[in-house]
């Protein structure tokens, strides 16, 4: 682990991982999820698997907002921003991912008024200072980032703002999870509780993962120490033979969450019935859409979406890697026709995708050895 | 994505709604409209994300996160999201 020694507890990162080798032992093999995205670059920028044992498989989850979104999805939202009243904002996460006649960014080049924003309270101020046009905020997230959204559509009905709308994209995680647990082919053991989507939901919506499901569940921060502490604590659970709700981020995290967040949630969101998940399919109760009460700031209520359908291609194999059947080298594109310049899978989309980290770190480093070793 | 950003509270908007946040020397404005039940006080450190308030955390923590941006390479990123805040002319 190359960073190992810069770490503020590099003492207590090689006590910890030793720690994990004793408990892991060498009999068997474990598979434990990283739910969230963050995890995942995170495991990979440190190197964590150069000190995991080797019979401590990591699977990297779908808690990626970006990587699960239907390429169909940008592809409406893009569609509307083609008036030229339009103005289609979004965060700087989204402007290169590709649409079927390309990015939020190359439609940019090609005239389309397009911005990019870091909250969506500037998408709203967008449209307070440009009252003559019709702001989009092209909305995604967990269940971190939807709030904000909905204290945003709040605000604006409260303020009587009438040229701004959502095109909300906004998922939740847990219905993912329970996809992913559903599935026939499924080896998981336990699960990395994602970090900051706990602040917003708490702790307790994962409690039927434990009871139900009998896996462990450790909700963890995204130093090295925090995730080699949660696989402690996920270890420590299965030797006991338990199953478990813990929180080892809990610096940040409270158990019940944050009550006025989802009371904005509440307020503002409702479960769809069912939406469909790059790489996962069609999940049911898995995404929000904006309540009728809000319908006038709601770009799907307010204007004719087109409702575009993209499938992936068929020889990506993003929905085995999520649900770690695959990894990723092993899906038959990944590296070839499927990189992050050229993303044709969910995965390679984003950098907190698995296979674009998997590439930018793991992938990128094998090629400059074997280059090195070639020269 | 999911960045999360401590800074630390300098100064409240007259209605309550906003405060000024201090980020590693830049000040932007940031919405509390999430911390209603637990609201900060001058001088405490929260969490932002995408310019709202999430969490209040310790002085330790926050420089911790810091720590954690800067040793996950975000750190750029971060002050990129905190200066495109665009709520100080309001």
């Amino acid at each position: 682990m190359k960073f190992v020694d810069e770490f503020r507890d590099s003492d207590l990162i090689k006590k910890t991982a030793e720690e994990i080798r004793r408990l892991a032992g060498t009999t068997r093999h474990y598979r434990f999820m990283e739910v969230c995205g963050g995890h995942t670059h995170a495991i990979y920028r440190f190197g964590l698997k150069d000190i995991l044992p080797e019979n401590i498989e990591l699977i990297h989850g779908p808690g990626c907002p970006v990587c699960v979104l239907p390429m169909g999805r940008i592809d409406d939202g893009l569609a509307l921003a083609a008036d030229d009243h339009v103005i289609f904002a979004a965060f700087g996460d989204m402007m290169r991912v590709p649409g079927t006649h390309g990015s939020p960014l190359e439609y940019k080049a090609r005239g389309t008024d397009v911005r990019i924003v870091y909250s969506p309270s500037d998408a709203l101020k967008l449209a307070r200072i440009n009252p003559d046009r019709h702001v989009m905020f092209f909305a995604i997230g967990f269940e971190t980032t939807a709030p904000s959204t909905a204290l945003t559509i709040m605000r604006a009905r409260a303020e009587g703002i009438h040229n701004f709308s959502v095109f909300c994209n906004h998922v939740t995680i847990i219905p993912a999870i329970r996809a992913i647990l559903d599935s026939p082919d499924m080896r998981l053991d336990a699960f990395i509780g994602p970090g900051h989507v706990s602040t917003v939901i708490g702790c307790r919506p994962y409690e039927w993962i434990a009871k139900d499901e009998r896996k462990p569940i450790v909700v963890s921060g995204f130093e090295p120490l925090d995730i080699l502490q949660a696989i402690v604590m996920i270890l420590r659970q299965m030797r006991a033979g338990e199953a478990k709700v813990e929180n080892q981020y809990k610096r940040v995290v409270p158990w019940e969450g944050n009550r006025a967040a989802l009371r904005a949630m509440g307020e503002v969101f409702q479960l769809r019935p069912y939406f469909e998940w790059r790489g996962l399919g069609f999940i049911s109760q898995s995404a929000l859409r904006i309540r009728d009460l809000y319908a006038e700031w709601d770009a799907e209520q307010r204007f004719q979406v087109p409702g575009v359908r993209v499938t992936d291609p068929k020889a990506a194999q993003c929905g085995e890697v999520l649900k770690g059947v695959l990894k990723p080298v092993q899906c038959k594109l990944f590296g070839k026709e499927c990189t992050p310049e050229h993303p044709l899978g969910a995965l390679m989309v984003s950098s907190e995708g698995s296979c674009a980290a998997y590439f930018n770190y793991e992938h990128r480093k094998a090629m400059a050895t074997s280059l090195s070793r070639s020269a | 994505m999911c960045l999360a950003i401590p800074g630390k509270i300098v100064n409240f908007a007259e209605d309550g709604r906003l405060a000024t946040v201090e980020v590693v020397g830049v000040r932007r404005k940031v919405d509390l409209g999430l911390l209603q039940e637990d609201m900060p006080k001058l001088n405490d450190w929260v969490l932002i994300h995408v310019g709202f308030a999430m969490s209040k955390i310790s002085e330790a923590d926050a420089l911790e996160q810091m720590r954690t941006l800067a040793l996950l390479g975000e750190s750029a990123q971060a002050m990129q999201e905190v200066r495109g805040y665009g709520l100080e002319e309001e």
